[in-house]
């Protein structure tokens, strides 16, 4: 039965597309950011995005083994959140702080949901909250970066500055990621090329990206807040370019992608500018994830040729 | 009930098979409230067995004669008055875990388990079958309870029945076990563990149809759902 003739419906014509060209392009697209997370906060860095993409992968593979199921660690998706969650670290962690991320991010948040394409919201992300709540002092300690002429050892990001009413690093500083902060979530500069690496691939579509950094934009000026800060601080381009747009956990339709990218920003600035919290760009992200099904209801197209019913009453 | 049961069946059923917490997912909200110290679990579990077996024990006396017209209110009297006592042993004799257990403690009364236990099992078997049945399931509770309790306080304060064995020295405790999302995460966990156990594997997971969707009306994939 080896040499089974596959009957199948058409479609017949095969992708080149799959989810592992998919990951691999987003890996590429990270590379900006690892390199700036490595200028600015030194070998640490490094070492913390290691061992976390290390943790992912290898808690990716005894899950499958564990549980009997097909191997999937070929797809790069867990080294995809490897990244992604040692960006969303400060570089002062200690080592066990990637490790248990990593652990709750494929563990709980992908395997126990069933893997790939069935997680209900962002793995790294909520592993970031997971962490955040539990370390919430390791979380918060951000050492200063390799170029800062103080002799501070920590520093606090903009965002914080900003909610406390001090004085905020120039534009420049935040735009090439010169600030204190998550490792990956600093350098709006390499996040940008990423972004636009992605865009140009056709990996990601611009819409959530673009309403999400744009609404935020908007409403920061709208409520009297210094609105190129608000974009150029905290994880707004990390989360729109990288984790609002995973496949798995957003809307299909383009619609659904403004409602979900707009709500999103709503939220982040809301937190922002009047929760206990100075920064929300993960918590808005994950909060979405979870109604991107109720999204999805509201915005399924018509099929071709069908005319909508009026209303009957 | 049809079958007539083996005491012994009654007795161990609460434990993992019919697990009033983690199989038939029963007073949740006490489970997720009061666990976050192993102690606390142990304390309310004991608490609610001794509830349970009283009342378990007076509704089945009186089932003959309890008209099922207002049998939920007579249940809930008969209830209230054990959960009273305990209430009162307690304060007597554990302020601590009173202070600890606080509004979880009184509210025992409208635990589903106990009314469940009261209504499904109680009013339709003899006293003996009852009682044997509140033991069972007030182990089964307990088991939870103090197994919520003490992995929720292991990682969450590093410390089990209030030794500490993390002085978070090396690693800190992840306090977010002990705070609520912390309850559901190994709550979560342990049903699955739970119902692996009881049901083994290589039960395929069952795919509903479309039409069983509480959404169905409002759905346009199914059929006959636009209105």
């Amino acid at each position: 039965m080896e040499n089974k003739l596959l009957v199948s419906s058409s479609p017949h014509i095969s992708s080149p597309v799959k989810t592992k060209n998919i990951m691999r392009d987003v890996i590429i697209a990270l590379m900006p950011a690892l390199v700036a997370s490595i200028i600015f906060f030194g070998a640490r860095a490094l070492l913390i995005e290691v061992v976390s993409v290390a943790t992912c992968v290898v808690c990716e593979y005894l899950c499958r083994k564990i549980m009997k199921r097909e191997q999937t660690i070929g797809d790069l998706s867990a080294v995809v959140t490897g990244l992604l969650l040692a960006f969303n670290l400060p570089s002062g962690v200690p080592l066990y702080v990637p490790i248990i991320g990593g652990g709750v991010a494929i563990i709980i948040a992908k395997q126990m949901f069933g893997g790939i394409g069935q997680n209900f919201v962002n793995p790294a992300l909520l592993a970031r909250i997971v962490l955040m709540n539990s370390f919430p002092v390791l979380m918060t300690t951000w050492p200063v970066t390799n170029f800062d002429t103080s002799d501070a050892v920590t520093a606090a990001t903009p965002l914080a500055l900003s909610k406390a009413g001090q004085a905020f690093p120039s534009y420049l500083d935040m735009f090439l990621g010169n600030t204190g902060g998550c490792l990956g979530e600093t350098s709006a500069l390499a996040l940008l090329i990423g972004g636009i690496y992605l865009i140009v691939k056709h990996v990601i579509s611009p819409i959530i990206p673009c309403v999400y950094i744009g609404v935020v934009f908007v409403l920061a000026a709208a409520l009297g807040l210094d609105p190129v800060m608000q974009i150029l601080s905290g994880g707004l381009f990390l989360g729109a370019f990288f984790m609002a747009t995973d496949y798995v956990t957003s809307p299909l339709t383009n619609k659904g992608k403004v409602i979900y990218a707009l709500c999103m920003g709503i939220m982040t600035i809301l937190i922002r500018r009047f929760a206990s919290l100075p920064e929300g760009v993960s918590y808005s992200i994950v909060l979405m994830n979870i109604i991107v099904p109720l999204i999805e209801r509201k915005t399924i197209p018509l099929p071709f040729g069908v005319v909508k019913e009026a209303k009957k009453k | 009930m049809a079958k007539k049961q083996s005491l012994g069946s009654i007795f161990t059923a609460g434990f993992v098979k019919d697990n009033p917490v983690l199989r038939l997912v029963l007073g949740t909200c006490p489970t997720l409230a009061v666990t976050t110290q192993a102690m606390n679990g142990l304390g309310m579990g004991a608490a609610a067995t001794l509830v349970l077996i009283g009342s378990n024990v007076v509704i089945s006396l009186l089932r003959k004669i309890i008209p099922d017209s207002v049998r939920i209110p007579c249940f809930i009297t008969v209830i209230a008055g054990f959960v009273t006592i305990i209430e009162m042993l307690v304060k007597a004799y554990m302020p601590a875990l009173d202070t600890a257990l606080g509004i979880y403690l009184p509210l025992i009364v409208v635990n589903c388990i106990i009314l469940g236990r009261a209504e499904a099992f109680a009013s339709k078997n003899g006293v003996v079958a009852s009682a044997v049945d509140g033991l069972g399931m007030g182990i089964g509770f307990t088991i939870a309870l103090v197994l919520m309790g003490s992995i929720r306080e292991l990682i969450g304060n590093g410390s089990i029945f209030g030794i500490v064995v993390n002085d978070g020295s090396v690693i800190q405790p992840m306090i977010l076990l002990i705070l609520p999302p912390g309850g559901f995460f190994v709550f979560g966990m342990l049903i699955a563990w739970f119902n692996r156990m009881a049901d083994g594997k290589g039960k395929e997971p069952t795919t509903l149809e479309c039409m069983n969707c509480p959404q169905a009306d409002a759905c346009r994939t199914s059929e006959g759902g636009l209105e």
